[in-house]
């Protein structure tokens, strides 16, 4: 076992250091989504807040579970749940490059004494219809960072584009520590008795059972059902949504039906989804055949929901210009009116 | 004249991206200045970083010259009446900006007409260079392009800052929102933010290179430098020369330095195949050997910065590399909990094609395939063993469900080769016998591109080709074949690879009854009842073909034959690869001498008169008689066809083409006096039919090796000149 350097950054110091940084430079701190998500993308401060024009800064730490990768606590370098750091700059600033470079000086990395390179790795996540172009960034031969200016959303084109950083917590840590396995990460250091809670001390357990879990206890019948009763519900809503849409007279006579439906509600379904099926996934219970089918279904999910979301973030104007696009002429008559009205 | 100079500030491009990038960035400003009459008189070079793309073109003249250029008006009758000048003559003379008087009167068909000389002012350059450039920047080519900015131009990544200067004047330059300067920056981390540029011309790259940044070829002569000193603090040492890994970290850095680090020995344990992936396609390492091309617990990677005095660089970097070699050795040690032998049956569980079923489909199919081409080559005499082979199709896909190939893809059947090395097969299995199987299947992918050899053993090229023609089989019979530029199943590089390993083996086949075999195989699959109805199998296999061994003969094979020769044997047939390529080089080989020459010409003349005849419905006889009438000439061709035929069936059947040709060529006195003084097409219709039979004949002797109508003699050459 190798012990952490004493002078670098805890665990937790790295985190609060990160958050200090990026707060300090116009983001909101968000606490973790309380849904289980496979990447911080997938929190709704990252999937629906990249969707409409309006702009967003924002940082939060994101547990990302991922059954498949979990090693009993066994593997030094994998995880079942790992922690990224996740900040979304919408629209991104013209020298967003040198701010991630200026937070690796905040958390104590000299870069005069390292290697860093951007190189090419475009994100893409078939379930969330969503993708990017950027790098992963390496840090003396190590991938630290995934750095991605998203394109398209829920199947959405964006506009504005958003610059997504994903910190690996972990690797940030043991890479400043100096340890070969995650385990040895130190957690937290007692600044009265300098006693060390590691990385293992705090999660051990916790990787240990849900390996478990997801390798040989999960119920598949019953992970099924809930995956099923999750996807019905949220595709009721949606079904909603759309009867809303459609409806004219409910939209007009009170505007704020569509405000308050709860599409936020329907995309928790929908990653509820998602993580159940991770798990079925892990627990060797879907076939290859069956596995591009069903990343379809939370697909057409996740894009009924963005799409949905943008629908709901319009103001009612445009949104009417949007939707009916052939009574423009009679809506600028309308506008034109008004002063005189007034 | 002034120097210009253009510099693109990126964020990092995309290595693979950089070299074509760069190149057509060059072009395009040598195109748009010659265009605008402002051509270089001296030489355009380029500059390329990941961080930028830069063009200078020296000597470029500070204005376009003037033009000038006669335009025609009004006809005199219409422009003066009476002598008077006509609004018509006012408004021409306004628009040619010359008096009245000055105008000039030209003769046309039609009449006289009023003429001028008018001068085109030659614009500045820098005002054309500012108008036009950012659309030239703006059409590059990316093989995937962005947005960072909205409503914005798409490029390969963000643009951050631009240079366009004329000796030291800016031009003003916008691109997405981006204004030129006279402002670059140097390398990320080792130079403080922006650097002016004095002035354009060639002090740019002294400039550049004082901020650390260096252009390609010095990066790539410093990362040769580097490593060779690097790896003589070893003895007895080399690294692995490894052409697109130093092209990839030419491009990843703009100022590159070497450092030496090292991996734990027990490593070494794990094959050199798994080591060598992790280090070059993950780490972008070199690997390093000794005299034997043995592997040595060290690697060389190349930095993107000036040193490394304090070793923390090396010491991250091994640690890299621990933890990954860490998880491939776990992966190999979990692999060996099952053999590939019980791997296989999980196959049913993956699959190869959606209409195609699964990998265990495929095998089965890959294994019938394969023992029918076996016995096919062991009756030719060739030395092969069947059962090696049977055992080896069986075993080739189980490397799919290992962890190892699902971390590492590109290691798909070397893997299952190492795996059948270390693994508990068959008690009774020989080692020579295992060794056999393991590199059959260690090779069953090969060649993987043009470069790649092709499988070492013939049992291995067996199961190469009979795994290949499955895939191709399946798909074409499903109307899944490539079209244009279209070809996600990499179809055509199989078939390639597939007729590349048939001529290197030189393995007596016919493409028409392996594809038929392999159709045969999916015969009362699911799969078949997926086939394409609309789609003529063996018409589309063969024509697919046959441009596989075109391309082969012309691009590929050692002699890279004149595309005339290549018609020319292509068209007696193209179902027998080697067949094809011993005819082709036959062919080759006479091409110089003038009695081919001339019986290529007179094939031709043969092939003519044949087939006027034909449109005129006239048949030759059904064979040639030595009538009464026949002249001394025709006698004498008969004759000699006659008494050599079955010498030339005798070197064709053996296939000695160069004997063949050699022998035919020998006709040619008999076949100039024929022409000179026999008319074939006669009045006396037995004479007729007679001497086209003699022709027919000779045609047909003559085409069995190869169609010699298609050869461009000399002659034809000039004439199209």
């Amino acid at each position: 076992m190798t012990s952490p350097k004493a002078k670098s950054l805890t665990f937790q110091e790295l985190i609060l250091s990160l958050q200090t940084f990026w707060a300090e430079r116009g983001c909101v701190l968000q606490p973790a989504y309380d849904v289980e998500v496979g990447a911080g993308t997938m929190a709704p401060e990252t999937f629906l807040r990249v969707l409409g024009p309006n702009p967003y800064k924002v940082a939060y730490v994101q547990p990302s579970r991922r059954p498949a990768d979990g090693r009993y606590g066994e593997n030094p370098n994998r995880l079942y749940k790992h922690m990224q750091l996740q900040v979304i700059l919408k629209p991104p600033p013209e020298n967003v490059q040198e701010l991630y470079l200026e937070s690796l000086g905040a958390i104590g990395i000299d870069l005069r004494q390292h290697d860093i390179k951007f190189e090419e790795d475009n994100w893409e996540s078939p379930t969330l219809g969503a993708w990017g172009i950027g790098w992963q960034v390496m840090l003396d031969g190590l991938e630290v960072t995934q750095f991605t200016y998203f394109q398209q959303c829920g199947g959405v084109d964006l506009d504005p584009i958003s610059a997504e950083l994903t910190y690996g917590l972990e690797r940030f840590a043991a890479f400043l520590q100096d340890v070969d396995s995650i385990y040895d990460i130190a957690w937290a250091r007692d600044p009265g008795t300098g006693k060390m809670t590691t990385y293992g001390d705090v999660r051990l357990a916790e990787e240990v059972q849900f390996s478990v879990y997801s390798f040989e206890i999960a119920d598949v019948e019953k992970t099924w059902k809930h995956f099923e009763l999750c996807e019905s519900e949220c595709r009721g809503l949606l079904e909603q949504y759309a009867a809303l849409s459609k409806d004219k007279s409910a939209d007009d006579g009170n505007p704020s039906n569509k405000k308050r439906f709860p599409l936020l509600g329907a995309y928790d379904l929908c990653l509820k989804c998602s993580h159940l099926f991770n798990i079925l996934d892990a627990r060797g219970a879907i076939s290859v055949t069956e596995r591009v089918g069903v990343i379809g279904r939370v697909r057409s999910l996740a894009v009924g929901i963005a799409k949905a979301y943008v629908d709901q973030q319009h103001k009612p104007l445009s949104e009417d210009k949007e939707r009916i696009g052939e009574q423009r002429p009679n809506l600028k008559k309308k506008l034109e009116v008004a002063p005189t009205a007034l | 004249m002034p120097d210009f100079l253009l510099e693109i500030g990126c964020e990092e491009i995309p290595a693979r991206m950089i070299n074509a990038g760069s190149e057509e960035l060059r072009d395009r400003v040598g195109k748009l200045l010659e265009r605008e009459h402002l051509s270089a008189t001296g030489a355009i070079s380029s500059l390329d970083t990941p961080r930028r793309l830069s063009v200078l073109a020296q000597g470029i003249p500070a204005t376009q010259p003037d033009i000038s250029e006669q335009i025609t008006g009004p006809s005199v009758s219409i422009a003066f009446k009476d002598g008077q000048a006509t609004p018509a003559a006012h408004a021409f003379a306004r628009k040619a900006g010359v008096d009245i008087a000055r105008l000039e009167r030209v003769a046309t068909a039609k009449g006289e007409y009023l003429s001028a000389k008018v001068i085109k002012k030659g614009r500045a350059s820098g005002e054309i260079l500012s108008e036009l450039l950012a659309k030239e920047i703006a059409s590059i080519y990316w093989p995937k392009n962005m947005y960072w900015q909205r409503p914005s131009e798409k490029f390969v990544r963000p643009v951050r800052w631009l240079v366009a200067m004329l000796d030291d004047e800016v031009v003003p330059l916008e691109f997405d929102g981006v204004r030129a300067g006279n402002q670059s920056r140097g390398h990320r981390i080792l130079a403080d933010g922006q650097v002016q540029i004095p002035r354009a011309g060639s002090g740019y790259i002294e400039t550049l290179r004082q901020v650390k940044v260096l252009g390609r070829e010095d990066r790539e002569q410093q990362i040769r430098q580097q490593l060779d000193k690097a790896t003589r603090t070893i003895s007895a040492a080399r690294w692995r020369e490894d052409k697109n890994l130093l092209d990839t970290v030419v491009n990843l850095t703009e100022f590159p330095y070497v450092i030496l680090g090292n991996f734990d020995p027990e490593f070494l344990e794990l094959p050199q195949e798994v080591l060598v992936t992790v280090m070059r396609d993950h780490q972008k390492y070199f690997a390093i050997e000794d005299v034997n091309s043995k592997l040595l617990p060290h690697f060389l990677a190349v930095l993107n910065t000036d040193g490394d005095p304090n070793g923390i660089i090396r010491h991250g970097h091994e640690r890299v590399l621990r933890a990954r070699f860490n998880d491939a050795r776990f992966f190999w040690r979990t692999d060996q909990k099952h053999t590939l032998r019980v791997r296989t049956q999980w196959l049913k569980q993956v699959t190869f094609q959606k209409d195609l079923g699964s990998y265990y489909d495929k095998t089965i199919r890959v294994q019938r395939l394969s023992s029918w081409l076996a016995e096919i080559i062991r009756q030719s005499g060739m030395p092969l063993r069947p059962g090696i082979i049977h055992k080896a199709a069986c075993l080739a896909k189980a490397d799919l469900t290992t962890e190892l190939v699902k971390e590492f893809t590109e290691l798909q059947g070397i893997v299952g080769g190492l795996y059948v090395r270390v693994q508990e097969l068959d008690p009774d299995l020989k080692d020579d016998a295992r060794e056999a199987i393991a590199i059959a299947i260690y090779d069953q992918y090969k060649p993987e591109s043009m470069e790649d050899s092709v499988p070492r053993t013939l049992e291995a090229a067996v199961l190469a080709i009979a795994d290949k023609a499955d895939t191709i089989a399946g798909m074409f019979a499903l109307g899944l074949q490539p079209t244009g530029s279209k070809d996600p199943f990499a179809l055509r590089r199989q078939a390639n690879g597939i007729v590349r390993t048939i001529a290197q083996k030189t393995l007596p086949l016919s493409l028409q009854q392996l594809f038929a075999y392999a159709r045969e195989t999916y015969r009362g699959s699911p799969a078949e009842g997926k086939f394409s109805r609309s789609i003529d199998y063996s018409v589309a296999v063969r024509e697919f073909f046959r441009e596989r061994l075109e391309f082969y003969l012309k691009e590929v094979d050692k002699d890279k034959f004149r595309y005339d020769v290549v018609n020319a044997v292509l068209a007696v047939g193209s179902d027998d690869v080697v067949d094809a390529i011993a005819r082709a080089r036959a062919l080759s080989s006479v091409l110089h001498l003038p009695e081919f020459l001339a019986i290529a010409a007179a094939s031709k003349r043969m092939r003519n008169i044949l087939r006027q005849a034909a449109e005129k419905g006239i048949k030759p006889a059904p064979a040639f008689d030595y009538l009464l009438e026949s002249s001394h000439e025709e006698k004498n061709l008969a004759a000699y066809v006659q008494n050599n035929a079955a010498k030339i069936e005798a070197h064709r059947k053996s296939k000695e083409y160069g004997d063949a040709l050699l022998l035919l060529s020998t006709v040619r006195e008999r076949v100039d006096g024929f022409f000179d003084k026999v008319m074939v097409m006669v009045e006396d219709e037995r004479l007729r039919a007679n001497r086209l039979a003699l022709l027919d004949t000779l045609l047909k002797e003559f085409s069995t090796i190869a169609d010699f109508s298609e050869i461009v003699t000399e002659s034809q050459e000039s004439s199209k000149q």
